[in-house]
């Protein structure tokens, strides 16, 4: 941030940053509370199963869990990096 | 009926035992007969904050195990006549305590007060947990801080999960948010999260605003809850505090910086 900004009064304001933030995270954490109690573990599991073969990152694999009516929906989503191929031959 | 209500946080340092000490004090003060338990065994603080460290002969774990009797080890407030504090233990951990026997012990006090305050220990372990189990009501005290308001936001998921009223299916426990160590000068220079951003982000009821000033260290050193400190702000705000609690309508106060005019500036009024 420079000394214009400052001036200009284009600088976020902290506590703006702060709500932002806080807001984020508590809606993915409250998520994660409603759901079962092995959802982080399968997480965790599905993780260490895929890096095997490929090298991705936590951040990479959403798992959710959706109400529907009378059923539920386990909704899994993995990210898998572009270069998958490379990645796959210098691990095996 | 009696009323318990755990006062909670899960962060440390936040003010729960100065909120615990002076919420307890206000509803005796205003005629209620009150007790206070101190939850956060093998660090006892609450007995120096009200100032009554050297009268504690027989604790909460003591009572638990049937050491000694309730009526020994209950301390009188020096400043209430309705007050009675229950001090934690110093030397036990917070394993002496289990949902069965502090049961036995808060039923037992159902049937001389009003109203049972429980001091909870920071964190979310045992200590936290057996406080907040039988509650019927909650003070969650904040600090306009991301840490504290996101351990806040943690402890309303386990109010709603982990205590008796949750496990029975009964009407869930009520809750209030009470923002402490406020700065209203920081907040509208946007330092600080406002009032209404901690309001808005655990969409809780706002019980009360407590600003951070110097009479509440003040009041610990003494060993006198601050609600005694009528000329304080934090003292005032404690009386609403309890007043609303108490179903009264009493506006917000201490919500904005004073403006400090040219001739108070001046003299330093």
């Amino acid at each position: 941030m420079s000394f214009l900004d400052y001036l200009l009064g284009t600088r976020k304001k902290t506590a703006t940053v702060a709500k932002d933030r806080l807001q984020i995270i508590l809606a993915r954490e409250r998520v994660d509370r409603k759901g079962p109690d092995f959802l982080p573990e399968l997480r965790q599991e599905l993780l260490q199963v895929i890096s095997k073969y490929v090298k991705i990152d936590l951040d990479q694999v959403k798992v959710n869990l959706e109400h529907d009516g009378n059923f539920e929906v386990l909704e899994l989503n993995i990210v898998l990096p572009e270069s998958i191929n490379t990645v796959k031959k210098t691990a095996s | 009926m009696t009323k318990v209500i755990v006062v909670t946080s899960g962060k440390g340092g936040v003010g729960k035992t100065t909120s615990s000490s002076s919420f307890a004090s206000g509803l005796a003060l205003r005629g209620h007969k009150t007790a206070v338990i101190d939850f956060d065994v093998g660090l006892r603080n609450l007995d120096l904050i009200m100032g009554c460290e050297r009268r504690v002969v027989y604790d909460f774990v003591n009572v638990i195990n049937g050491e000694s009797t309730l009526k020994q080890a209950l301390i009188k407030d020096k400043h209430c006549d309705n007050l009675f504090v229950l001090p934690a233990s110093q030397t036990r951990d917070k394993d002496a305590l289990d949902t069965a026997s502090v049961g036995r012990v808060i039923n037992e006090l159902r049937d001389s007060f009003d109203y049972i305050v429980c001091d909870s220990p920071a964190g979310i372990e045992k200590g936290a947990l057996m406080a907040l189990y039988y509650a019927d009501e909650a003070l969650i005290v904040t600090n306009p801080e991301v840490s504290s308001v996101r351990d806040s936001d943690r402890i309303l998921g386990i109010l709603a999960a982990k205590s008796k009223r949750a496990e029975d299916g009964a009407e869930p426990i009520k809750e209030h948010l009470l923002i402490t160590r406020y700065s209203p000068r920081r907040a509208a220079a946007g330092e600080m999260l406002s009032v209404t951003d901690v309001q808005e982000i655990l969409s809780i009821p706002l019980l009360g605003v407590i600003p951070e000033t110097e009479a509440v260290l003040q009041a610990s050193n003494a060993g006198v809850p601050v609600i005694h400190d009528i000329e304080s702000n934090a003292g005032q705000a404690y009386r609403d505090v309890v007043a609303r609690f108490l179903g009264e309508d009493v506006p917000m106060r201490f919500l904005t910086a004073d403006r400090k005019g040219f001739f108070s500036r001046l003299f330093g009024a």
